[in-house]
C-alpha cells in the first residue's frame, strides 16, 4: 500500500512548529545593508526636484539613490524582461523607482541604504521631495470617460485594451427569450495579505556573483527579470526561496521593490536586504477584484437560459506589472457550471491612478461567480423558482463531460471541462447543509423575530496552467531521494505531496524523500506557485520522473542480480526479488540492492567500463506539458443570521464540497478549502481596500482593514468528489483557489433570503454592516 | 540615542546586551539573540504573530521595547519542545491537526495557548475562537488550529493526570 491518497503529516511541520523555519527576514545576513522606500504620497504627480542632502548626511547612511543612480547599471529604464510579453504600451511599464512623474500612492520614488532598518526609516522622513500635483483618476469608471485626465502624463489613453469575448447567436436568444433580466455588478478590491509581508536579500559577497533570497511565488521569473534587466551572467545570479510565509498571488510579481535592491547592490557593491512592512503592503503589493459588471441574462418560460449578454470594466491600477490576463479569465469563465448557448462579453481595461492590480487568490474567477450566480438568484425571485431548481435545469449533465465550450484558453487551447458530476455535488452539499428543510427553520426563526437564511452557489476553476512544470527525480549514491521543482510552495504543503507521489514508486515513507523548491542553482527551468497550478503541473512531472527513475533502477537491476524484471519490486530503498520468485533462486545469489548502490553505478568509475543501454545518473528531469487546464469545481451552502438593527451578518453554517479530482493528501486539500473559504468570506464581509475621492488609501493598517478573526468564521464542514482528471496520469486537479471563487455570491444569496421582507438586493461586494443597514431602511419604508 | 544595557532571561538562558533604547524587543530577539521563530506580521500590534510570554503573561514584541523587558523572564516559541527535542503537547496538536500551513502566523498563535490553556484547561471551542481572536491567520481559516487547541488540551490533560 502506497501513501498517495493517505493524510501523511507535512513534512514542512517540524521545523514550522519549533521556530526553526527560515523565512525571508530570517535568512543569516550579517553584514548586510538595510533598504528603506520613500514612497509616494500623491496618487499623481510630477517630481520637480529631490533633494537627498539631510538623508546622506544622517549618521549611518550609506546612500539615498533615485532612478537616475541606478539607471546606469541597468540595461533599460522600464521593467522590461522575464516573460512579459512586449504587447503593452511603454506607459504602463513601472520602472524601479519613479521616473520624474509618480502614479499612485505608494510608488517608490526614492531609497534609503543604511546601517541599520531604523536608520534607513530615519533617513527616509529627510528626503525632501517637491511634488507638482497633476489631476487624479481615482475610478476606473471615470477613466473612461472621454474627457478624463489621463492616469499617466503622456499616455494616449487609460484604456489599455478593449475587447469581445463571445459565441453563439446572441441576438436571437435575447430576441426570442421569454425573459431577459439585468443587473449590474462590483466588486471591490482587496489584498492578499500573506502574514509575512514581501522581502528580499541580495548578497553580491560570494565568489560566484549574485545570490537574491526573496519571499517569492516565481523564483525563476526573478532570475530572468534581474539577469535581463542588470545584464548579469546566468551563471553568475542565483535565486533562492526560503520558506514563504503566505502568497495568495501578490508574491508572484516581479515588484520595482525586488529590481531598485538587485540593481543598488549591484551599483554599491554591498550586501543589501528590504523587508516590508505592513503598511507598505497596503501600497505596493498588488490588490484585486475591482471590476464593474453589466449583464443580462435571457431565459425561457422554465428559466432555461437562452442567453448572457453584457460587458466587464477591470480596474489595472497605475501600472501592469505583468500581462494582464485577469479580465480575460473573468470573461471566459462568466457561465460557470451551466450551459450557456449564447454569450457576449465587452470586456475594457482601464487605468486608475490607485496600487497596480494582479491576482489575489482567486485570479479573475470570483467576480464571474459572483455576476452569474446573482443573475441565477434573480432568474429564481422573478420567476417564484427554487434557487437550487433554477440552477438544477441549467447544470451541465454528468453525461455532456467533457463538455466543450466555444471559448479559448490563453494557451489558444480549447476550453473543455474534462470531469466532474456537477449536478451529483450540488444535490450532496444541498442534502448536507438540510437545503430543503430550510423554509420550516426560517420560519421558526422569524416567529421568534430572527432573520436567518440560506444560499448557495457554484464554481468551476481551470487550475494547472502551463505551460510545464520541473520535477526532477534524482536518487544519490548515499540513497537519498531528492526532488527538485520550480513549482513553489507557500505554505500548501507542497514539499509532502510531492514527496507522496515519489515515495510510492520506490516503496519509501514521503519522509524519505528530500524536495528542493524553487532554487534556480539546483533546477534551471520553472515557473513558481500560483493558479492552483503546483499539484497538477510538478506533481505530474514528478510522478513521470519518478517512474522513469524507477524503470532505470530496476532495469540495472536486472542485469546486476541477472533476475528478469519483471521478478523484481522497489522497497524500503532497494530492488529486490519480489518474495514469490526468492525460493526459485540460488541461495546464493544477491536477492537485492540498494538505490544507492545503483546510482553509484550510474555515476561510473573513471575509465571503467558503463552498463550498456542505460544513460548516466541515476535520475530523471522530465517536464509534464500542459496546455489544457484541469477544470475543478465546488458547490457552497450557507446559513446566516442578519440583525437587521445593525447590519451585522452572523455565519451560522458553512457546507462546501469540492471536486478537485484525485486526493493526494486528503488532509492538505481540506485546509486548502478551508483557507479559500476564509478568503472569500473576507472578500464578502469584511475586506476594503478604501480609497477616498484623491485616491488616497484610507486603510492601510489591520485595524482599519479586517481581515476575518477566529470569532467571525464558521466550523466549516466540507465534502469531497473525486472525479479523477484524465488530463493527467494521476488525475489531480488544482485545490487552492476554488474554495473561494463562490463564496461571496452563496454569502449575499443567503443575506438576501435572510432579509426577504425587506426586499434587499445586494449588487456588490463587500458589503459592511452599514451599507446593508441601507438596503434594509430602504426595505422597510 | 544613549546606547542601554538590557539584561533578559530568555528560554532560561540569561542574555545581557547593550542596545538602542528605541529597538522593539522583536528586533531584539529576531537580531540581537537570533531567536528568529518570533515573526513580525504587521508591526502594529494587530496580527499576533510576534506574540511572545513575558513574565507569563503574552506580549505583542512588536509594541513593546527591548529595554522594557529589562530584568523579565521571556518565553518564546523556541522555548517550546522539551529538553529532549520532542514537540510540547500544544506543538504535537498542531502537527497531527494540520493547525498550520505556511506556518508564519504559527509561533504566536502556539504562546498565545500555552497562556490560553494555562488559564482554561478545558476550554469550550468558542473560547477557543475568542483566545486567538487576536491572532490572524491567512491559510487556515482558523478550523484546525481550534481542533488543535482543543486536542491540545486534552494531550495536557492527561498528561497532568
Amino acid at each position: 500500500m502506497g501513501v498517495m491518497g493517505t493524510s501523511v503529516l507535512r513534512l514542512e511541520d517540524p521545523a514550522l512548529l519549533t521556530g526553526t523555519g527560515r523565512f525571508i527576514d530570517d535568512v543569516p545576513a550579517s553584514g548586510a545593508l538595510h533598504v528603506a522606500f520613500l514612497r509616494s504620497p500623491e496618487a499623481h504627480a510630477l517630481i520637480r526636484r529631490i533633494d537627498t542632502t539631510a538623508a546622506r548626511a544622517l549618521a549611518g547612511v550609506h546612500a539615498v539613490l533615485t532612478l537616475e543612480d541606478l539607471v546606469p547599471v541597468m540595461t533599460r529604464r522600464a521593467m522590461m524582461g522575464g516573460s512579459r510579453s512586449s504587447k503593452l504600451p511603454d506607459n504602463v511599464i513601472p520602472t524601479a523607482l519613479a521616473d520624474k512623474e509618480v502614479c499612485f500612492v505608494g510608488q517608490p520614488v526614492a531609497l534609503v541604504v543604511a546601517e541599520s532598518r531604523y536608520v534607513a526609516e530615519d533617513a527616509v522622513a529627510l528626503v525632501e521631495v517637491d511634488y507638482e500635483p497633476l489631476p487624479v483618476v481615482a475610478d476606473c469608471r471615470a477613466a473612461m470617460e472621454a474627457d478624463s485626465p489621463r492616469v499617466q502624463r503622456g499616455a494616449k489613453s487609460n484604456v489599455l485594451a478593449s475587447y469581445n469575448v463571445s459565441y453563439g447567436d446572441v441576438e436571437a436568444a435575447f430576441r426570442d427569450a421569454k425573459h431577459v433580466f439585468g443587473d449590474a455588478f462590483w466588486q471591490h478590491r482587496g489584498g492578499g495579505h500573506s502574514i509575512e509581508c514581501r522581502g528580499i536579500f541580495v548578497d553580491c559577497r560570494g565568489p560566484d556573483g549574485l545570490t537574491v533570497w526573496a519571499s517569492t511565488q516565481k523564483p525563476h521569473e526573478l532570475f530572468q527579470v534581474l539577469a535581463d534587466l542588470l545584464d548579469l551572467d546566468e551563471n553568475r545570479l542565483r535565486v533562492v526561496t526560503p520558506d514563504v510565509g503566505g502568497g495568495f498571488g501578490p508574491k508572484l510579481i516581479v515588484y520595482p521593490e525586488d529590481v531598485a535592491v538587485a540593481a543598488s547592490a549591484k551599483l554599491l557593491g554591498v550586501p543589501l536586504k528590504w523587508i516590508e512592512d505592513r503598511r507598505e503592503h497596503f501600497l505596493g503589493a498588488v490588490q484585486e477584484r475591482d471590476q464593474y459588471w453589466s449583464m443580462e441574462i435571457a431565459v425561457d418560460a422554465d428559466a432555461h437560459i437562452l442567453g448572457l449578454r453584457g460587458g466587464l470594466l477591470h480596474d489595472l491600477g497605475a501600472y501592469a506589472y505583468q500581462d494582464v490576463n485577469l479580465p480575460y479569465n473573468s470573461a471566459t469563465s462568466v457561465a460557470g457550471p451551466y450551459i450557456v448557448p449564447a454569450c457576449s462579453m465587452d470586456v475594457a481595461i482601464a487605468q486608475s491612478n490607485k496600487v497596480p492590480v494582479s491576482s489575489v487568490r482567486g485570479a479573475g474567477y470570483p467576480q464571474p461567480a459572483f455576476a452569474m450566480e446573482r443573475l441565477m438568484d434573480r432568474v429564481a425571485a422573478e420567476l417564484g423558482l427554487d434557487r437550487a431548481e433554477v440552477r438544477r435545469r441549467n447544470i451541465i449533465p454528468t453525461e455532456k463531460m467533457p463538455y466543450e465550450k466555444p471559448l479559448k484558453a490563453r494557451s489558444g487551447a480549447p476550453i473543455v471541462y474534462d470531469s466532474g458530476d456537477y449536478p451529483a455535488c450540488q444535490a450532496e452539499v444541498l442534502a448536507a447543509a438540510g437545503w430543503e428543510d430550510f423554509p420550516k427553520r426560517q420560519a421558526t426563526a422569524r416567529a421568534e423575530g430572527r432573520y436567518i437564511g440560506i444560499g448557495l452557489a457554484n464554481a468551476v476553476k481551470g487550475t494547472g496552467r502551463g505551460p510545464f512544470e520541473s520535477g526532477m527525480v534524482r536518487i544519490t549514491p548515499s540513497g537519498r531521494i531528492s526532488i527538485y521543482t520550480g513549482a513553489m510552495a507557500m505554505g500548501q504543503g507542497l514539499r509532502t505531496a510531492l514527496a507522496q507521489i515519489c515515495a510510492d514508486e520506490f516503496g519509501v515513507r514521503a519522509e524519505d524523500v528530500t524536495v528542493v523548491a524553487g532554487d534556480t542553482a539546483m533546477i534551471p527551468l520553472g515557473f513558481g506557485g500560483f493558479a492552483s497550478r503546483q499539484l497538477v503541473t510538478a506533481g505530474t512531472s514528478v510522478h513521470l520522473s519518478s517512474k522513469a527513475v524507477a524503470a532505470k533502477a530496476r532495469k540495472l537491476a536486472s542485469d546486476i542480480l541477472k533476475v528478469a524484471e519483471d521478478d523484481l519490486e522497489l522497497a524500503d530503498g532497494e530492488v529486490r526479488v519480489i518474495a514469490a520468485k526468492q525460493l526459485v533462486l540460488d541461495a546464493k545469489k544477491p536477492r537485492s540492492i540498494g538505490l544507492g548502490d545503483l546510482a553509484r553505478v550510474l555515476r561510473g568509475a573513471g575509465g571503467s567500463a558503463f552498463p550498456d543501454g542505460l544513460e548516466p545518473g541515476l535520475e530523471a528531469s522530465l517536464y509534464w506539458r500542459s496546455d489544457s487546464l484541469a477544470y475543478a469545481n465546488a458547490c457552497h451552502v450557507v446559513e446566516v443570521e442578519v440583525d437587521v438593527d445593525t447590519g451585522g451578518v452572523r455565519l451560522i453554517r458553512y457546507v462546501a464540497i469540492q471536486d478537485s479530482g484525485r486526493l493526494i493528501n486528503p488532509v492538505i486539500v481540506d485546509g486548502q478549502v478551508h483557507g479559500g473559504i476564509a478568503h472569500g468570506i473576507g472578500n464578502a464581509l469584511f475586506e476594503w481596500m478604501g480609497y477616498d475621492d484623491a485616491a488616497q488609501p484610507i486603510t492601510t493598517t489591520f485595524a482599519d482593514y479586517l481581515l476575518p478573526t477566529a470569532t467571525e468564521l464558521p466550523a466549516f464542514e466540507t465534502l469531497y468528489k473525486e472525479s479523477p482528471s484524465p488530463l493527467n496520469p494521476l488525475g489531480v486537479k488544482g485545490a487552492g483557489e476554488v474554495g473561494t471563487i463562490p463564496v461571496t455570491a452563496a454569502i449575499m444569496s443567503a443575506v438576501e433570503n435572510a432579509l426577504t421582507p425587506f426586499k434587499v438586493r445586494i449588487a456588490q461586494t463587500p458589503i459592511s454592516p452599514e451599507q446593508l443597514l441601507e438596503l434594509i431602511e430602504k426595505g422597510r419604508s | 540615542m544613549t546606547p542601554h544595557s538590557v539584561r533578559v532571561t530568555v528560554n532560561g538562558r540569561v542574555y545581557e546586551r547593550t542596545i538602542p533604547p528605541r529597538l522593539t524587543l522583536a528586533d531584539f530577539l529576531r537580531h540581537e539573540l537570533g531567536l528568529t521563530g518570533t515573526h513580525l506580521g504587521c508591526e502594529h500590534g494587530v496580527c499576533g504573530a510576534c506574540t511572545v510570554l513575558v513574565d507569563g503573561t503574552s506580549a505583542r514584541s512588536c509594541l513593546m521595547l527591548a529595554v522594557q523587558a529589562n530584568g523579565a523572564e521571556i518565553r518564546t516559541v523556541e522555548g517550546l519542545k522539551a529538553p529532549d527535542g520532542s514537540l510540547h503537547p500544544i506543538q504535537e496538536a498542531f502537527r497531527q491537526n494540520h493547525g498550520l500551513q505556511c506556518g508564519y502566523c504559527t509561533p504566536g498563535m502556539l504562546m498565545t495557548l500555552v497562556e490560553f490553556l494555562g488559564e482554561n484547561p478545558k476550554p469550550t471551542a468558542d473560547e477557543v475562537r475568542d483566545a486567538i481572536s487576536g491572532n490572524l491567520c491567512r491559510c487556515t481559516g482558523y478550523q484546525r488550529i481550534v481542533d488543535a487547541a482543543l486536542d491540545a488540551a486534552s494531550r495536557l490533560g492527561s498528561r497532568e493526570s
